[in-house]
């Protein structure tokens, strides 16, 4: 066995009694099972089908901490971490380290929608209705985190309720060792509900961290779900993330992955089209300088007829960065009249940089249209060269470029403030600048 | 009314696609040779008998010997996109050499020549319309070699391996095993071990070889694998274009074929490598057929050259083959060109690597997978540019057409790009034929078959046009009848 998975398998038998103590019924069932899961199990290593490019034992060998006694490590107060987007109103939770905690505009929207943590929710049989469903203990990071976690948070929009506000998500990382925070979500989007949530990554200090998070999502029928997760923590933090999600009939589902600043991430997204007439956008981008790692590994898997799917990629890779992306589209036998597209687009600007990636098409249907395209190259030289000519400066006109090439991820946004702030982000992420609200007291 | 000729139309398909799943197999027939066969079994002393009848010199056994040794390290590997079933190499017989009745090369054995006849590919030199030298190989052994004499006046070497080893051993030595070592795989070590006879090729500096070389290879013993190797050199500023064919009885058993093609491309040389494979596919409950599981890699060593390759696979119960190229020179070219087509259950997992290491190479890779039937056609490729090598280039196409409903079709690439002046692109599509081109066929008074014909060979004309011209014609042919009917 890895010597860097056997340490929390080894907490785990440790300190089960301390870890069961709190968590509620469902986790604790389900975590005998992601136990027996991970019993003898090793962890794929570098270089193997599903991880080219990335190293899970690396990213577990440090000896990271695990909150096992559930304190709230932070002593910031939610008061004083601001992530405004302009001109949107958005209920806002934070999840310190993996400590939920609601901030006085949380519950005030008058909605049916609730989100509260695991241990404290007023929805007790959606929790063991859903819990573990969706996600499979097959993958390691996800029966890792089934076997640690003791907390998480439960998005809750009941049958036929729309939510007037988007819910906000805060997960920081603030604590005074080095630590890894077993996150888990749990999102249920009920028959004819809609939802739009807002998922962001942030790190105070310089201390080294881990995000192990799972994130389930059960998506009813003729619902829609808008899911924006942007990463900006720091270079020492690193991030094994899966997202499951289960789409029933004419659902309508937008994900939207977006890596601006990280240190080693490997996000898995897997998305089963269960009924027929979904339409699924599956979004992402990267921006990746000095040593960041950036890894999507992804699946849409389509098992009922007449489903539309599209899936956009795009990376721009700088100084010693490695972004690495695997995708595949699976359609199963008897599921005709499927439209499904893949794109991976890829600027790597330094020759240090490295780029992987894997498209792949696996089809087992006829009457189906399902295609890829995949390309790793640089800037247009002989726009820069148009631009030049024009009195715009290299940097500035190379600048410029990035920005146009990500505008596709950019424009899948489908709340208009959203959209400009990305816009936004992106720009100053690409000038280099700190990405960081005008409000917020933790400027670093 | 149109419900009803809704109805009769769908009949009439089913009828035709009945037909052709029965079709026979052209060229399933059986020769009448009397065959000397080695008893079944692998084991060291099977090695050195193999050896020993084809009188090899000592250094060659000593390869054999290590290979089979690693090869007994090893397990069948199983990560292919095709159901291999676990293969027993002790029930196989690892030579089988036809007898024939005259000793003298040059004259051909009457009941050699009727088969080769049989297969449309006469060994007579004066009867060719083309000139094109073929090498014949039947099971182990490789039964006659034209045109030889008139290669050798360029001092273009065209002969079998088992020949190369005691006339131009120094070749062989320096050559055999660089570009595929016997370490590479399970089958390639395999090979190493056994192998039996296969083409050499030394096309010397400067000459450009005047006609295509062409082996033919067919398997007809029963319950014998045929592991042939071939080796083909072109030194600086040479020019080959070489093709290989392959046929094998009907037969309820699998049979195994492993090979080994090692290419090396000097120094502003060019080598074209053409493949028309249709090995015995099976019945079409899936019964008997060849394993195809073969390792093809060339390189690219001296800077300017180019390595083509072109296939067209449409035989074969499951197909296990990835021809490569290593772009090791600078300003190197590699091609791929396949249409790999599976019906009933046939199973197909091919593809290719371009290894860019020279700076400014260049490689484009074209594949065509159509699969009909129950059968599976996979595309699995990989490209991968090293980070000196600057300026390099790909495009990858690779299309799938499905023509039934229980077929699948997938495709695996993998790029990694370790530089910022290289630009890789891979485009995949996966589709039935368009409904509306049919109709526009239709329309024109073509019949829905005739018009599927058309658009696949519409779809399949890039790669085609790229073999040459005496395969082109006879790859459509087979194309086109492969495809009788299969319209879904």
């Amino acid at each position: 066995m890895n010597n860097s998975l056997k340490q929390y398998i080894d907490l785990h038998d440790e300190q089960l009694a301390a870890i069961e103590r709190l968590a509620p019924a469902p986790l604790n069932e389900l975590r005998k099972k992601a136990r027996q899961a991970l019993d003898g199990a090793v962890l794929p290593r570098k270089g193997s089908d599903d991880y080219e490019a990335t190293d899970l034992n690396t990213v577990l060998a440090p000896d990271y901490g695990v909150n096992v006694n559930h304190v709230d490590l932070s002593r910031e107060s939610t008061t004083k971490f601001r992530c405004e987007v302009p001109n949107l109103s958005t209920c806002l939770y934070y999840v310190f380290n993996d400590t939920f905690r609601p901030s006085e505009t949380a519950g005030k929207s008058g909605d049916n929608a609730c989100v509260e943590s695991f241990q404290a929710t007023k929805h007790p049989e959606v929790l063991a209705k859903y819990y573990g469903t969706v996600a499979s203990l097959d993958n390691p990071c996800t029966a890792l985190n089934t076997m640690l976690a003791q907390d998480g948070v439960l998005i809750y929009v009941p049958k036929g309720s729309h939510t007037t506000r988007p819910i906000q998500l805060i997960n920081v990382f603030d604590a005074n060792a080095q630590l890894m925070a077993v996150r888990r979500v749990l999102i249920v989007i009920e028959d004819d509900a809609q939802a739009q949530i807002l998922v962001c990554d942030h790190t105070k200090g310089d201390k080294q961290y881990l995000s192990l998070e799972t994130v389930e999502v059960i998506v009813g029928r003729n619902a829609k779900l808008d899911y924006y997760h942007m990463e900006e923590s720091g270079m020492g933090t690193n991030r094994l993330s899966q997202l499951w999600l289960r789409q029933n009939e004419s659902s309508n589902v937008l994900i939207d992955g977006i890596t601006l600043t990280n240190g080693y991430t490997r996000n898995d997204y897997q998305i089963d089209v269960d009924g027929a007439h979904c339409d699924t956008q599956l979004l992402g981008m990267a921006i990746a300088t000095s040593d960041q790692h950036v890894d999507n590994h992804t699946l849409i898997n389509h098992s009922a007829p007449r489903c539309q799917s599209n899936e956009m990629f795009k990376y721009v890779l700088n100084d010693n960065a490695v972004g690495a992306f695997a995708g595949k589209i699976l359609v199963k036998p008897g599921c005709p009249k499927i439209d499904a597209y893949q794109g991976n687009r890829n600027i790597v600007a330094s020759p240090t940089a490295r780029m992987y990636t894997k498209p792949q098409l696996e089809i087992y249907t006829d009457d189906v249209k399902c295609s890829h395209g995949s390309t790793v190259g640089q800037l247009d030289q002989e726009a820069l060269f148009y631009m030049q000519t024009r009195g715009i400066s290299l940097p500035i006109a190379q600048k410029l470029l990035m920005q146009a090439f990500m505008s596709d991820v950019i424009d899948g946004v489908r709340l208009d403030t959203l959209r400009d702030r990305l816009r936004h982000l992106v720009e100053m992420r690409l000038s280099g600048d700190a990405m960081i609200c005008e409000s917020c007291e933790l400027k670093k | 009314m149109s419900e009803n000729n809704n109805i009769k139309k769908k009949q009439d398909e089913e009828s035709i696609i009945n037909q052709a799943a029965n079709e026979e197999y052209r060229y399933g027939f059986v020769s009448d040779f009397e065959t000397d066969v080695i008893p079944k079994g692998l084991n060291e002393d099977v090695v050195r008998r193999i050896s020993s009848l084809k009188n090899e010199p000592k250094w060659l056994l000593e390869f054999r010997l290590k290979a089979f040794r690693h090869w007994q390290t090893l397990k069948l590997p199983k990560w292919g996109k095709v159901n291999m079933p676990d293969i027993d190499f002790q029930a196989i017989s690892y030579y089988a050499a036809p007898q024939t009745k005259t000793n003298d090369k040059k004259e051909i054995d009457p009941e050699l020549k009727k088969t080769f006849d049989k297969l449309g590919i006469p060994l007579e030199e004066q009867k060719r319309l083309s000139g094109m030298a073929v090498d014949a190989v039947v099971d182990s052994v490789s039964v006659h070699t034209s045109y030889r004499e008139r290669l050798a006046e360029l001092g273009v070497i065209f002969c079998s391996i088992s020949e190369a080893v005691k006339d131009y051993p120094d070749l062989v030595k320096k050559y055999m095993g660089t570009v595929v070592p016997y370490t590479d795989n399970f089958f390639a070590a395999l090979n190493s071990a056994v192998f039996s006879d296969g083409s050499f090729v030394y096309i010397p500096k400067g000459v450009r070889c005047p006609m295509e070389l062409s082996s033919y290879f067919r398997i007809n013993a029963a319950q014998t694998g045929q592991f042939e190797r071939t080796l083909i050199v072109a030194d600086d500023d040479s020019y080959v274009s070489y093709l290989e064919g392959c046929t094998a009885p009907m037969r309820d058993e699998n049979q195994l074929h492993a090979a080994i093609v090692e290419i090396i491309v000097e120094e502003r040389a060019e080598v074209k490598y053409s493949t028309v494979q249709n090995w015995y596919p099976g019945d079409k409950d899936g019964k008997g057929g060849i394993y195809n599981l073969v390792t093809k890699r060339g390189i690219c060593r001296g800077d300017h050259s180019k390595l083509s390759w072109t296939q067209v696979e449409t035989g074969s119960a499951i197909t296990w083959k990835y021809p490569s190229t290593i772009l090791k020179g600078n300003n190197t070219v590699g091609e791929f060109y396949s249409v790999a087509l599976t019906r009933n259950y046939q199973m197909a997992d091919t593809g290719t690597k371009m290894i860019h290491l020279g700076k400014n190479s260049r490689s484009t890779i074209v594949s065509k997978g159509i699969s009909a039937g129950h059968s599976e056609n996979s595309y699995r490729g990989m490209v991968k540019v090293a980070p000196d090598a600057t300026n390099c280039r790909n495009y990858t196409q690779c299309d799938s057409l499905l023509l039934s409903d229980t077929s699948g079709a997938h495709t695996f690439p993998v790029i990694e790009v370790g530089n910022d002046s290289s630009i890789v692109e891979h485009e995949a599509t996966t589709s039935k034929i368009n409904e509306d081109q049919i109709f526009y066929c239709n329309q024109r008074g073509i019949s829905t078959e005739d018009a599927v014909g058309l658009i696949v060979n519409g779809y399949a004309r890039d790669v085609m046009k790229k073999l040459p011209m005496e395969f082109a014609v006879e790859a459509q042919r087979l194309l086109s009848v492969s495809l009788e009917g299969s319209v879904g």
